[in-house]
This record gives C-alpha cells, structure tokens and sequence, in this order.
C-alpha cells in the first residue's frame, strides 16, 4: 500500500507557478485496453480510512481510494447540511446595554449548544406552534452592579481598575444562558442538560445599572440556512503531499541544508557524513508544499513535488454537539439519505418511461 | 603579488580619501533613529487641526482687541459732550442661556442635542460719561460669539481623557469647528494670492507686461494697483483713477521731479533698461508735464471722486494727492505727505516690470505656493466681527442720539441702559453666517457664499478631511489648467494626493500631516531688529544705492524697509536670532537672489512646516534627544527652543537645501526632513503602500476612504445625527501606517480585515465586482447599521393653543395596528420595531392654531392628528427618543430610527487604494475554495482589477497582512518606508507558505485542486454608504405632477424612469412607432380633447365655445404637455389651431 502511493498514475503535479493533473483517470476510456470501470471489490481492496489524531473537538483522519467528489460531498455535507440546534428566535424584554438587540441577537444565535439535535424536529414554517420537540428555551437574565465594598478592598492601588474587580456581571457569557426545560424535556435531557459548548463567549459588556432580560428559542436547522447551524468550525481535508528526489540528480551535500530549510521542519533528513538527502516518509504528511525549493536555480531538477490525487487528509474541528468521530458517518448517513431520495426518484421515473420497476442494483442504473 | 596588493591599497586609499559629497568611503553612515518620534510630538503639542484652532485662539486673545482699539469710540452728534469708549474687551467661556438656570456650565455635546448654539458672552470695559460724571462699567455684554472647539475658549481645552468621557465628547475628535443651532459648522480653509506683494506677469498673447500689487491694510481696505506696459510704455493703472497714468507722470506726482531721479528709480544703471524706460519718459515730456504740481493735475483730472460730503470743490492736485496718499498702494505707509517710499515701491515695480520685458522669465508664479495665504476661520471672523461690532457702535449711536434728541429728561441719561436695548446684533450675525455661510460685508466689498460647510460625520476620516480642506477662490468654470496642477512647491505642506475629481479637482486641496498655518505676528520689532542687523533705511537712498550691484533691498511683509550689501550675513544672523528665540518662530527670511531682495515675513496664512536643523552637515537633532523624547522629559516646543528645529516657510524652504534623509547630507545642506511619509494628509496616510502605486488610486482612495462606514467617534451612540453610518465589528487593519496611528484611525476604524482570493469564480465578478461568502455575513462581516434621525416640535401657538402627544387611539375595544409601537405618553416605546407605515410620534395639533383671533380656553379646543410615520420601506428599531426644549423654549421631540443591514448584493466595497467594486453574488460557505489549512476566502475578487490600474500596494498589503497574520503582529505599510517585502516574503515561507503569497486551492464545487495556485490573504476592505437598499427603485404606476400629469421623477417621489431624448433617437432611427407612441403619450400623459374641425381650436364635451355649434367636433388623444402648450400659447394671444386631415 505504501508504495502505492508512488504510483504516477495517482499524482497530482505541484509545479512552480502551475499544477498538473487535477482531475480523476481512473475510468473507462481513458487509457486504453484498460478497463478501469467501477468495481465493488477493487474499491473496497483501495478504501482505506485511518484516524490519525482525536482530541476533545477535533479529528484528523485520512481517506483514501476515494474520488474527489466524494470527499468534497462529505466536506460539504459537513459543513452545510449536518442540522444542529441554534438559537433563532429572540424575545427581548429589556436590553440597557450599549449593544443593540439585533446586535446581542446575532451574536446569540452563533453560540454553539451541545444538544443532540435527533431528539427534535425541523420547525419548517414559522406559524407552526412550538413544542417541546422543535423548539428548546433558555433565559438571558443578568444584571450588572457594583461589587459592595470592592472600592475599599482595592485600597489605593493602580489608578484604572479592571471592571471585573469592582462589577459583578461586568461581562456577559455564554454561561450565563440558563435553560429552561420545556414538556417532557426535562426527563430527555436529564443526564445531558442544554448549555453551550463553551462557557466563555463573550456575548456582551455590562456596566452598574444595565441590564439584560431575554427569551430565546434555540431550533433545529442546518449550515445552508445559516452559519450557526454548521457543526463544524471548518471541515476540510488536503491532498498528501510526496517529494520525490531525482535519483539521477542528487542534491549537492553543499546545498543540503538550504535544500533541507525549504520544507516543513523534518519532512527532509540529512545523513550527517555524506550530505545526502533522503526523504523522511514519516513526516512527509507534515509538507505544507510551499515550493520554496523550485525557486532556487541550483536545486533545480533535484526533486520533484507531488500529491495523491486519491488521498484525503481530513480535518475536522467540531464545535456543535457532535463528537468529531461521530462527524464523518453523521455526513454518511445523510449522504445516503439523499442517494436514496434520488434513487426512489429515479426508479420512479423509469417506472414512467418504461413501465416496469428497475431490476436493482446501482451497475443497472448507471446502465439506465 | 605583494605589488598587486599595494596597488590596490593605494587605490582603495585614494578612493576613501575622496569625498563624495562630503562623506569618505569608511565614514559611518549615520542615522538617528525613530526621528520621526518627533511628529507624534508635534502632533501632541499641536492637534490634528492646529491650524484652525491657532487662528480662532489669534482671533479671540489678540485680534479682537486690535478691531476694538481700531472703533473704540462712539459719540454723539446731539450732545457733543458725550462720549462712549471702549477700554478692553474679552471673550468669557460657553455659558447656558436659560435665563432661570442654576448651572451655567454648557457642554458641546448638549448644544449638539438640544439644537442650541456653543457660544461664550463678549464683555466689554466701557468708559462713558453720565452727566458730568464719567462712569466705568466692567463686563459688559455685548453679543455671543460662537465658540470653536477645543480651541482656549472652549471647555474642552485641556481636558483628560476621563473628563471628556464625562462630557459625552470624543478624545480622538479634533475640534476646529463651532456648535450652531445644533449642527457642526466648519469654516473651510480659504486659498488666496497673498497681500501686499509684487506679482510680475506676462500676457504672451496680448504682449503685455504686467506688476500687479493687491494692498490690504488692517483697516480692511483693499485695492489693486497695477504697473503695466501699453506698446511698449509703462503705466500706472489703479481702479481709482480712470485711465493708465504714464508712469513718469505717476513718479513725478509722487514726488521724484527730475527724470535723472525717475530713470534711476526704476532703470537703475542698467543700459538695457534704460533705453526701454526712455520713452516713459519721453512721453511725461510730450505731455510737458515737468513739475510734480503739473504731474498732480494732470492725475487729479482723471480721479474718480466718491465723496459722501458734499464741500466746496477741492482742486484737482489736491484730489491727486489724496488718492496717491491713501487709496494707490495704501499698505505703503506714508508719514505727512513724503510719499518717497511709495515712489520708490512704483519705481521698484516698474522695475521688475522692465526685467520682466527683457527676460521672459524674470516673471512671477501666481500658483506657487509661496505666493499663497490661506485665510482661516480667526480672519474671517475678525472681518465679521469688525462689520458687526461697528454696525453695532452706529445703532447704538442712532440710539443714544434719539435719547439725547429729547429735550428734558426726567432721570439722567444713562448710555449703558441704551446699550442693553441694542439688541442681540452680534449674537444673530455670527450666528446666521455661520449658519448660511454667507459672509456679505458691504463694508469690506466682500460677498462670498460657501463659505461654512456642515462638518461631514460619515465616517471619522470624512471629518478630519474635512478639517484640512483648502478651498480656492479661483472659479470651477474656467478652463485653465494652472491653478489645477500639482505645483513642485507644494511638498510636504499640501498632500499630492487628496483632492476631488471633477469640476473641483487640483482646485480643493488638503493640509500634509506636519503643515502650520501661521498667524500674525507684529512688524515693528521685526523692522527694528532689521535696522540693527545694518540695514540702511530706504528713504536715504537714491537709485543707484539701491540697484547698484551687491546691494539687497529688504522687504518687511512686501514693504521696502531699506538696503543692505550683506545680504547673506543679515539672513544668516536673522536666523540665528530665531534660533535663538529672540525673533517668533513663525518669522520667515530669505533672499530672493534673481530680484536681490531679502524678504521678511511675518504675515498670517503663510503655510509652514518644521525641518530639522543641519549645521556643519551634521543634524541638530541626535539619538540623545530622542532617547530624552521617549522617555517624555521633552516636549516639540523643547526642541524649537533649543534651535534644533525650526519652521519653514515655503519661501524660506525655497532658499535652503533639505536633505531627504540622513544619508544624503552634503556639506551645503541646511536642514532634514522629519520624515518623508508627512508630505502625505491625513487621508492618504491610510493607504499602506501609497508609493508603490498609480497615483490616481491614491487619489480615488482619498475620495472613497470618506464614504466607507465605521466607526465614528467614542460618542456615536450618544450622538443624534441626521444620518449616521455605523459598522457592528470594525477593526482595526492589519496594515496600519504611522498616519493611521497618528490620527487614531486604528482606534476609530472604518472597514474590516477580509481574507481575498484573487481568482476568477463565476462569471459574476466581472467588472470588479466582488463575490461575498455567505457565512462570513452569516458571521458579521460587512454588517451595518443605519441611523436616522426624525424630529418634531411640539409647539405653542400664538393664540395659546398648543401641540399635544396622545396615546394611541382605540376602536372598538382595539388599538390600529399603525399604533401598536406607541406608548401611553404618544412616543414610540425604545427597542420597538416600527414597521413601514407604523406611527412613531402621535402629535396632534390644534385645528385652530393660525386663527389668532381665538381667545377660549386651549384645553377646549378640537385636535386633528398629525402624527409622524415611519416611510421607509424597510423596518427599523426605535434606537433612542430625547425630549428636551429649545433656546426659545419650544418642545423638541428627537427619534432616532435604527436599520442593522447585511450586505447584499450590489452593495458596494473598497480596498484601499481605489479599487471598489459591487457584491455580484453571495456563494455558500462549502462552495468557496478552500486552502490546504482549510480556510475560505470572505471576499473573491477578480484578478483583471490589477493589470491596469497598477495597485502594486494593494498586492503588498494582502503579503504584508498574511505575514502579519502568520507572525502574530501588525505589519506596517507606510509611504516611502513600512515592512519590506523580502521580509514578508522569508516570513511566509518560514510558516510553510509560498514566498509570493500563492496558495494551492481547491475547489469547493467539484472538490478537485485548482490547476493555478491563487494570490491569497488579508485585505482591508472598507464598505462604502452606497447600498442598493437606498437605491433601488422601479414603479408601473404611480403619482404624476399636477401641472403635467407627467409621472413624477425621482426614487424620493416614486417617480418613473425617463426615456430621454437619445432614447427617442433610438426609437425612431429604428422606426418603432408604436413603442414611441406608447412611451411618450400612452403611458404617460395622454389626454382626451374635442378639437373643431372648422376652427381648430379645442372644446369640450363635444361643444366648441368658438364656433358655438357641436356639428364637427372630434375627437384625438394628445399629450396632456401639448394641450397645456397649446392654452399656454392662446394666453398669449398666439393662436394655435389643430388641422384635422382624416377626422372621421
């Protein structure tokens, strides 16, 4: 499998000021006497998906033996059409802050909630009646005052105080949205209360007598609609990148270092006695291909860039209620919903040309 | 070998013993770091506009004593004992006018609210007899003047920045305007050709050579006189006297009588001249007018008298002698009648009339900068005051005068009581001029209109543009293009780059950042210092003392005090002197070597700006005093005193040699530049990488920076605005300047950091428009608030009836929805949406209110509605309600109405450096390219935007900021320095991105890598006012005018969409009848007539009232214009009859 990946045919071209070979060959047509058509089992032999690193909220994982629309479709489905639980309705009862209500609103509506959002229902028109299974209610009350006795403690100490020390609710988080459970929510929810992902957004500044009094209702959308539905924070995924060194052309030893300074720290080793180069396949992922090493006239023809055309390192940053290992079959799952959606449409339109239901299968269909 | 090396050191020797402009190959190249350290500290010291507030500090400290001084006096032409003097006179500080106020204490920003005027009480001293008594009345109030801001009057002055907080004022706003009727007034800077100087011109077309000197004297008065040649004979020309004066004649009246005196006051000894002089003085002689008293009455016939007084004829000579003594060159002065120096001023004028015609370019620049004084704001009140204050002194006389007239009085006459019923003259002129911008002072034949302009408050930048705005005098109309162009000698003191397109281009300037307007400072000293310095007085020399060679004729402000013969060591002592602090800073002196003058000025409305002092090719400035600097032990005026550094005016710095930088100081060098970015405004210092541009981009930007919206002051949200712009996340961007930090636009920002990707995507981002990303709006990126402000006065009438606020109205248990914002006070309630439609204010008026001749009870009277409602299609949020009262005591009702807005397509962005474009098309977040780390761009603009406009800045910033970005830090791109692209380049490459600032893309869509890699990066972007919400407009049917029945025009009046004349052209070069027919008449004002067929006329209803008889009427559909025409005609006694062919 590893040297797979040398495989030419799989490359995709970085040169100094243009790229090669973008797009996807592996299909019927394109080199002759091959046949290259899809196949079940070559597939799955090339499919490959290995998680690299899993932290807390995100996720570094790479697929290979893929097509690049595949793995665009997962990135987009990620960022576009996996639904979350966001703040959408705001009711204002009182807002003496300096920041506006639409202001304050919107800022809202972009915290991200930690709540499963299988448990709800799209609330598709706005005249349909909230219930505990669209429609999930926090409380935004703070007041802001002075901190009894805090000028004293401070005794005289620098001139400008921090208004932490001499407010209380100088500054409004996150964590200061209260939930308040509606119908049976309160069982459904009760080992895993609704809160924000994260206590610390600033959602606005306080000063002694300002005060904020609001009702907000938190639905079930997806990204497309608006940004504050994407669980992702960025969901995205580059190409592996290789450095194929000319075995005709070895790098000069006097130029090992420079040679070695134009790639990512410890893509490129160097012998310590003969100054030979040598590409380390470990950290080789780690190349940003910044090209740095076609600019210099006399490393010239000593190496060549290349990247996997087929091979996806995916990076996934979750900040919605998902887990981030939980990101990628939650796009799956909704790709193959849409599949589906299409398949019983296609099925029905042959039905309407031809008379009779299609036999089964996706090789009959790519036929039809 | 060994002599090969010997060669070589003997070579190197030779060359390190050379000196190349003063310096050898080993010596040190010297620099003083951080020197520009010194512009903060100007700036500190001085304030953004400086300029302004010097000339209304003058004005108030000093002028306004001199124009007292000048009309102290005011008697009485009844009662010749009686006498009124004024002894001193101050400005006190803003004061509230309430009469029953408790606290006096006036704030702008409350003159700002309530509409009133920020102005201070003038107290006089006056001194007057009261019967036999003289009586002394300190602190008597005359009038109110306007205050400017932050200027010594104002309570700003001088303020922390925690008492200005507390004033609801911004630390950053500069001042410099005045606070009228509630709204900001600034007087623009005006440009003149400077006073009292001798300009020299030639006319190529007409061969005329002409002296032309403008007179201004401080009592005001002005007048031109004019030395010039008529077929090859000089002549003195002055509005005064009908026709050209020979100019020997002229000299002879003056007083010089024997021609050898005259040939050698203008000629000199010079052949060349003396030959083209000698048929001037042939002429006097043909003339025979030999004596002064024959030359007096040969001029005396040709005065035009403009006596008020009618006496007893004065003879002609005498009338010539008084015209040549006061009203030709009046600035001259003239003890008694020795009108010697003024001979001696027409002689030197006719002088350099005669060079001029010998040597075409012995002429003078009228558009150099020198030549210039740019009036302030201090000198146009003074004119304004002066008028009002003697308009003033003549109604109080007339006053007085009519007390006096009566015969017996019952208690003793009291002028001070008549001087309080002498209205509030001073207080309603300053106000309406300021106010209109009208400045119509008969008495100084000065009439201008423009002269204020209400302060712009678009953007922060607008405002402080605004305040270094120059306008010119000279018409738009004209087609000329000198006054327009760029003139060399406007470095460092008028930024090249700010300046309007069209009719107003090169015409409107804007100060550089370091200029100083200077004010007057008093001649005498100056003149006597002079004489002490050696120089020998003029009037005791003869012509050829004066034009001997070596010898430098010296001028004080345009007038010739006298002669030296080492020039050289006078303006080198002269200067020391300054230097030194014994003469005022603001003193300029240099020699004028092709006239051999020296002049000194002392003049206000010379524009100047400091240089570091150089002496012995050294700098006076070393790093030790910057280190003093930056601890803060020094202050700019430390360094001024100490003579290390000093003012230049533009005359001065025309006779000095500046180096650029320190390392190309040459032995002769005078003085060094501060820093090379000052010749920049404050406008064009935003624009990072300015140098690197086509200049007119710099230019365009200079013009768009005004229009982007931001942030505006620490108070916008205290401030009521008509029209206010606000951004809801500016920043600050990531490549700042030192201008920008200078004038705090890094703190009052006005745009946002996008991350741009210069590609082609669509289709839709042709012709510079710009392609958005959905989630970055989604996130807030060009977000924008809009706030408008409605008012209403609740008002009492005449009759006693007054305006009245009532809750909304109920009907049948409900309340209209148009009402369900007010609150039971009538007032919308803070917060509330107001829809299109919805009433925000329920004023009801008295139905009676102009009957004056009601007297019942005004809580019985009936009210019909005249609530206000909100029209824009668009809803908004109520942002504030303030009730308060005016200084007339009426309720003032101000609502201010808030929109949050998105950007949407077709609203319109700019970077920096004049490249705007229109949003073409909101694209998905998952359909935007992304880079390997996985970011997509805010903004995609197309890369046809460059080649063309040559931007090269632009691409350094978008380097210059994604360094930034990768380092952690703010890169600087200042003009003529900033962050080195080779270092943004290894600081690229050292974060694993390419040195150019190309990243590979992949595309969003299809998922595969781009085939090109893109220029990729933070671009500061600022959103312009323009959106397409205020703009958009179509209409089908609608209102149409009354007096056509055309449909209306305009968006305002929902009018339609004209097919002009060149459409029609159109129309019918193509034959399309019908479409013509139905565009010009159908669709808009057709209009159905009865015509009769015998007579032609109209009719109606089927009658023709000419005809009397309803036989051959018919009917036709005509434009409703055409019938008007027709009616029109026939009421001017034309007859237009209508022929009607196939009427059937």
């Amino acid at each position: 499998m590893q040297s797979d990946i040398y495989n030419p045919r799989r490359h995709v071209g970085i040169h100094a000021e243009h790229i090669s070979n973008v797009s996807s060959n592996d299909f019927p047509g394109h080199y002759p006497d091959e046949d290259n058509s899809w196949n079940l089992d070559l597939f799955r032999k090339k499919l490959q998906v290995k998680v690299n690193k899993l932290s807390q909220r995100s996720i570094q994982f790479d697929l290979v033996g893929v097509d690049a629309s595949i793995a665009n479709a997962f990135r987009r489905i990620l960022i576009a059409e996996v639904p979350t639980i966001a703040i959408e309705h705001v009711y204002v009862w009182d807002n003496t802050s300096v920041i506006q209500d639409e202001v304050l609103a919107q800022r809202i509506g972009l915290v991200p909630l930690n709540v499963d959002p299988s448990y709800f229902e799209f609330k598709s028109a706005s005249q349909e009646q909230a219930t505990d299974r669209n429609t999930l209610v926090f409380r935004l009350d703070v007041t802001c005052t002075r901190k009894p006795k805090a000028a004293a403690a401070r005794g005289a100490k620098k001139a400008e105080p921090e208004p932490e020390e001499i407010y209380n609710h100088s500054l409004v988080t996150s964590g200061d949205l209260t939930w308040e459970p509606q119908g049976e929510q309160n069982e459904v929810f009760a080992s895993n209360p609704p809160r924000p992902t994260n206590e610390n957004i600033v959602l606005a500044k306080l000063r002694p007598g300002q005060a904020l009094s609001m009702e907000l209702h938190a639905i079930k959308g997806v990204g497309k609609e608006h940004a504050k539905w994407s669980p992702v924070a960025t969901a995205t995924y580059r190409l592996l990148p290789l450095v194929i060194l000319n075995p005709e052309k070895p790098v000069p030893p006097q130029h090992a270092e420079k040679f070695q300074k134009c790639f990512s720290p410890g893509v490129i080793d160097i012998d310590p006695v003969t100054k030979a180069v040598s590409v380390n396949e470990e950290n080789l992922r780690n190349e940003t291909m910044s090209r740095e090493v076609l600019r210099h006239k006399e490393l010239e023809g000593c190496v060549a860039l290349r990247r996997v055309r087929d091979f996806f390192i995916f990076h996934i940053e979750s900040e919605g209620p998902y887990a981030p290992e939980n990101l990628l079959p939650e796009s799956i799952k909704i790709l193959k919903q849409k599949i589906s959606t299409i398949r019983s449409a296609a099925e029905q339109l042959q039905v309407e040309i031809e008379g009779e239901p299609a036999v089964e299968g996706d090789v009959e269909m790519a036929e039809a | 070998m060994t002599g090969a090396t010997d060669d070589a050191d003997e070579q190197w020797m030779q060359m390190n013993d050379t000196r190349w402009r003063g310096l050898g190959l080993t010596d040190p190249i010297k620099n003083i770091q951080d020197k520009w350290l010194l512009l903060p500290a100007f700036l500190k010291v001085k304030g953004l506009v400086k300029q302004h507030i010097d000339s209304f500090n003058y004005f108030v400290d000093v002028d306004i004593r001199n124009i007292l001084k000048a009309n102290n006096k005011v008697t009485s032409d009844v009662d010749p004992r009686f006498w009124l003097k004024y002894t001193d006179i101050t400005v006190g500080f803003p004061d509230r006018t309430d009469p029953d106020a408790i606290d006096k204490s006036v704030t702008p920003h409350e003159c700002r609210l309530r509409d009133t005027t920020y102005s201070a009480p003038i107290y006089v001293t006056i001194q007057y007899t009261r019967g036999k008594k003289i009586v002394k009345r300190p602190n008597v109030c005359i009038g109110r003047l306007p205050i400017m801001l932050r200027s010594n009057k104002c309570v700003l002055a001088g303020r922390s920045e925690a008492m200005l907080a507390r004033m609801t004022e911004c630390p950053l706003d500069p001042g410099g305007y005045f606070i009228v009727k509630g709204t900001e007034k600034v007087i623009l800077v005006q440009e003149q050709l400077s006073k009292n100087r001798i300009i020299v011109e030639v006319d190529p077309v007409k061969q005329i050579v002409q002296a032309s000197c403008t007179s201004s004297t401080h009592g005001g008065l002005k007048s031109k006189t004019y030395v010039v040649t008529k077929k090859g004979k000089i002549y003195l020309r002055h509005n005064s006297i009908a026709e050209d004066v020979p100019i020997a004649i002229a000299l002879k009246a003056l007083g010089i009588q024997s021609d050898k005196e005259i040939l050698l006051l203008t000629a000199g000894t010079t052949e060349a001249y003396r030959s083209t002089f000698s048929q001037c003085l042939e002429e006097a002689a043909k003339l025979s007018i030999f004596t002064r008293h024959q030359a007096l009455e040969f001029i005396g016939a040709k005065v035009k008298v403009n006596r008020k007084v009618v006496g007893p004829r004065r003879p002609a000579w005498e009338e010539a002698l008084e015209a040549l003594a006061t009203i030709v060159l009046a600035h001259v002065t003239v003890k008694g009648v020795d009108l010697r120096p003024k001979a001696i001023f027409v002689g030197t004028m006719t002088r350099r009339v005669l060079m001029a015609m010998q040597d075409e370019k012995m002429v003078d620049d009228r558009d150099y900068v020198g030549n210039k004084r740019l009036e302030l704001a201090g000198q146009l009140l003074a004119l304004l005051f002066e008028d009002l204050f003697k308009t003033f002194n003549v109604t109080l006389k007339s006053g007085i005068d009519k007390v006096l007239k009566k015969p017996s009085r019952t208690t003793e006459f009291d002028a001070f009581n008549t001087m309080q019923f002498t209205g509030d003259l001073i207080t309603s002129g300053f106000v309406r001029a300021i106010s209109t911008g009208n400045w119509s002072l008969k008495r100084f034949k000065m009439d201008r209109a423009g002269v204020t302009h209400v302060l712009s408050r678009l953007s922060f930048i607008s405002a402080l543009g605004m305040m270094t705005r120059i306008s010119s005098q000279f018409e738009k109309t004209r087609k000329v293009s000198g006054p327009r162009a760029l003139q060399p000698s406007q470095w460092g003191m008028l930024c090249p780059s700010d300046t309007p397109e069209g009719e107003a281009c090169g015409l409107v300037k804007n100060l550089a950042l370091m200029t100083h307007i200077t004010t007057d400072v008093d001649e005498e000293p100056i003149i006597r210092l002079a004489y002490l310095l050696g120089v020998e007085d003029i009037s005791l020399a003869t012509g050829t003392e004066i034009y001997s060679p070596g010898t430098f004729v010296v001028h004080v402000n345009g007038s010739i005090i006298g002669i030296t013969r080492y020039a050289t060591r006078f303006v080198y002592k002269f200067r020391k002197l300054r230097r030194a602090g014994k003469v005022n800073e603001f003193v300029g002196v240099y020699i004028n070597h092709h006239q051999k003058t020296i002049h000194v000025a002392s003049d206000g409305g010379r524009i100047c700006r400091p240089m570091i002092i150089v002496e012995n090719g050294k700098p006076r400035v070393t790093a030790e005093h910057i280190e003093m600097l930056k601890r803060g032990e020094v202050t700019f005026d430390w360094f001024l005193h100490e003579g290390l550094v000093e003012y230049l005016d533009v005359n001065e710095e025309n006779d000095s040699h500046i180096a650029l930088y320190e390392s190309t100081i040459e032995p002769t060098t005078t003085h060094l530049e501060i820093e090379p970015f000052t010749i920049l405004g404050a406008v064009a210092g935003l624009i990072p990488y300015p140098h690197h541009n086509q200049s007119p981009r710099n230019t365009y930007q200079c013009a768009m920076g005004k229009q982007a919206i931001g942030a505006i002051a620490y108070n916008q949200l205290n401030r009521i605005d008509t029209l206010l712009y606000l951004l809801v996340y500016p920043q600050q961007p990531m490549v700042k300047t030192k201008t920008i930090e200078l004038v705090g636009y890094d703190k009052l920002p006005a745009g946002q950091n996008a991350t741009v990707a210069v590609m082609s995507y669509s289709g839709y981002d042709i012709e510079d428009a710009l392609i958005l990303n959905r989630s970055s709006l989604d996130r807030g990126y060009g977000r924008c608030q809009v706030l408008r402000k409605y008012t209403t006065l609740i008002r009492r009438y005449p009759n006693g009836t007054f305006d009245r606020l009532a809750d909304a109205p109920v009907e049948n248990g409900q309340i209209h929805k148009k009402y369900d914002i007010i609150q039971p006070d009538g007032l919308a309630g803070v917060g509330e949406r107001v829809d299109p439609g919805d009433v925000y204010i329920n004023k009801q008026t008295p139905a009676n209110s102009n009957d004056n001749s009601f007297t019942g009870q005004a809580s019985a009277v009936s009210y019909k509605n005249s609530a206000m409602t909100y029209k824009s299609p668009i809803p908004g949020n109520i942002d504030k309600i303030m009730i308060t009262d005016t200084d007339n005591d009426q309720t003032l009702i101000k609502v201010l109405i808030r929109q949050t807005r998105r950007p949407e397509l077709g609203d319109k962005f700019s970077s920096r450096h004049g490249q705007k474009g229109v949003c073409g098309l909101i694209v998905n977040q998952e359909d935007m390219p992304f880079n390997d780390q996985g970011i997509c761009p805010d903004t995609i603009m197309n890369p046809h935007g460059f080649p063309s406009r040559m931007t090269v800045g632009k691409m350094i910033e978008l380097l210059a900021g994604k360094a930034g970005v990768l380092a952690g830090k703010l890169q600087y791109g200042t003009a003529f320095g900033g962050s080195k692209v080779e270092d943004m380049a290894r600081i690229l490459v050292e974060n694993g991105f390419n040195y150019a600032g190309k990243d590979m893309l992949t595309s969003g869509i299809t998922g595969e890598p781009h085939e090109a890699y893109t220029f990729f990066g933070p671009i500061y972007y600022q959103k312009l006012k323009h959106m397409v919400m205020d703009k958009m407009h179509a209409r089908a049917r609608g209102p149409r005018a009354t007096l056509t029945r055309q449909p209306t025009e305009g968006r305002s009046r929902e009018g339609g969409l004209r097919l002009g004349e060149m459409e029609r052209d159109c129309l019918i070069g193509y034959g399309a009848t019908q479409l013509l027919l139905e565009r010009l008449m159908i669709s808009s004002d057709k209009f159905e007539v009865n015509a009769c067929e015998d007579c032609g006329l109209m009719g109606y209803n089927g009658w023709c009232t000419y005809c009397k008889s309803s036989k051959k009427m018919a009917q036709l559909t005509i434009p409703y214009a055409a019938k008007l025409l027709f009616q029109e005609m026939m009421a001017m006694n034309v007859v237009p009859r209508l022929i009607l062919a196939d009427a059937s």
